[in-house]
């Protein structure tokens, strides 16, 4: 067994909620002057441990607010844990928001290679793959055509059509299955299932129990920045599903 | 070597955006890329007109003015564009930065090196000027060997701007009022840069007023441009090695305060 995929040690997350908002001068030396640039702590996650090994497909459980979408930033490196570390091996895609990276003045086909570039892609991989992104994505007829006259479910399809072309070991999925049409959400639950097979890594965040046990394997629950529970994905979803009902 | 392996990874990012800035630049506009061309071609033509028609007394003796001014012009230009970009960058792509790990550093420096693309297309123009002054002037700019040094300059011309852009990027993502104090500032520049006057002929006797003239890092920049493509002689080291030293150190500056505060970036924007 090779090194697992990813490992979160001891993490923590640490916000400061000011009450505005300083982003001028003027505000700020105002504050500093009369002393009311204080802030209130807010500890988003708090002493989260888990691995994850390679191949494995954790469903990551959760209320809104619970730290979820927190916790996928940090494992994708965009926010830097407060304390404690995050180990990632493996390139990973993250599905954060789809389209997160389209530059709505340019064609989607620029945006293709700008997206593609921005998870580390060189251009010539891009185009080996241009036709498969293109075909699955089904935007034929509108590829020349800027992304800011794209619907949302356009963007949504061509964003999903990129991420998943590449091929990444290691998949983090925020609630971006319920894209676009039941024809298309078939379709992409079905290419996310083919990516499986060749053992890739995915953390999938979801409300719904019902999609967690249709592509996890295993499971975790976050309660108010707290790892609450672990473990397979059918026992954890029976105790969230209580959870739910406990809150009702 | 950790920062180095990375910055490899995402240099396609760097090609990319560098390619988006320039193509998007111009997208839409009829005239396109001929613009970069164009634009200083006309605004030297009005500078011209100004300061060496209506208010120009003292520049009969210049060497020819056309030249000096466009030198003057495309390194102010260049300058302020670039950094005012560079400045702006963060915010800009906050959408990207907030959802996928990217060095963020690409983003300030692919608006430098998409400005200097650009810039470097516009020296065509003073290429053209030279050209023309050289046979049909009385004046004509004096071209020798030392023409081949003309990059010198401009180099130390992008490590400057690269530098201030990573510092005003890092300074205005926490405080928006920088961009408009900047802009203040670049209009000072153009008057404390030699663009349009030449500083001995200011008679200033002030020793106070004229080091503090040459303190600006694009006085010493112009100068040794000049010195390569008009007055045909080496620059002067002094203008060299202030030059250099300056720029090299807001890349530092740049970089450590950049660092150093580029994980609170997301907080803000």
């Amino acid at each position: 067994m090779s090194k697992p995929a990813i490992v979160v040690d001891h993490m923590s997350m640490m916000f400061n909620l000011n009450k505005e908002k300083v982003d001028n001068l003027k505000e700020y030396f105002i504050k500093l002057l009369t002393r009311r640039l204080h802030f209130t702590e807010f500890w988003a996650l708090n002493d989260i441990t888990f691995t994850v090994e390679k191949g494995e497909r954790v469903g990551v459980l959760g209320f809104n607010g619970a730290g979820k979408s927190t916790l996928l930033k940090v494992i994708a490196g965009v926010l830097k844990p407060t304390k404690g570390s995050v180990k990632v091996n493996g390139v990973i895609a993250p599905m954060l928001e789809l389209g997160a990276g389209f530059d709505m003045n340019y064609s989607g086909k620029e945006n293709i290679f700008l997206y593609g570039a921005t998870m580390g892609y060189s251009r010539k991989f891009i185009e080996e793959k241009y036709n498969e992104i293109v075909e699955f994505s089904e935007l034929k007829d509108f590829i020349d055509v800027p992304v800011k006259n794209y619907s949302s479910g356009m963007r949504a399809r061509l964003g999903f059509a990129i991420a998943t072309a590449v091929e990444p070991e290691i998949l983090i999925l925020d609630e971006v299955l319920s894209v676009g049409d039941a024809k298309f959400r078939k379709k992409s639950e079905e290419k996310v299932r083919s990516m499986f097979d060749k053992g890739t890594t995915v953390l999938f965040v979801s409300h719904s129990t019902q999609q967690v046990l249709n592509i996890c394997n295993k499971a975790i629950i976050l309660d108010h920045g707290k790892l609450i529970a672990q473990g397979d994905a059918k026992e954890i979803c029976k105790l969230y599903d209580d959870m739910v009902k406990g809150v009702k | 070597m950790k920062y180095l392996k990375n910055f490899y990874k995402y240099r396609y990012l760097l090609y990319e955006i560098v390619r988006k800035n320039i193509k998007l630049q111009y997208r839409n506009s009829v005239l396109g890329i001929f613009w970069t061309f164009l634009q200083p071609l006309l605004t030297t033509i009005v500078l011209v007109l100004v300061f060496g028609g209506v208010f120009g007394s003292k520049r009969a003796d210049m060497v020819n003015f056309p030249i000096y001014l466009l030198c003057g012009r495309l390194i102010y230009e260049f300058f302020t564009q670039s950094t005012k970009r560079a400045m702006r960058s963060i915010r800009l792509s906050a959408s990207v930065i907030k959802k996928v790990y990217v060095p963020k550093y690409i983003y300030p420096l692919s608006n430098v090196i998409a400005n200097f693309v650009t810039f470097l297309i516009s020296l065509t123009v003073l290429a053209c000027f030279i050209i023309y002054f050289y046979f049909f002037s009385d004046k004509p700019p004096i071209i020798n060997g030392y023409i081949f040094l003309s990059p010198v300059p401009i180099l130390i011309l992008l490590i400057l701007s690269v530098g201030v852009g990573l510092i005003l990027s890092t300074l205005e993502v926490f405080f928006k009022d920088v961009e408009y104090l900047y802009e203040v500032f670049c209009m000072l520049l153009f008057y404390l840069t030699p663009i349009f006057y030449h500083v001995d002929q200011l008679g200033i006797t002030n020793r106070f007023v004229k080091m503090a003239l040459m303190a600006n890092p694009l006085y010493a920049i112009t100068n040794m441009f000049r010195s390569c493509v008009l007055y045909g002689e080496m620059f002067n080291m002094n203008h060299f090695w202030y030059a250099l030293g300056f720029s090299l150190l807001t890349v530092i500056i740049g970089l450590w305060a950049f660092y150093k505060k580029q994980d609170k970036f997301i907080l803000h924007i």
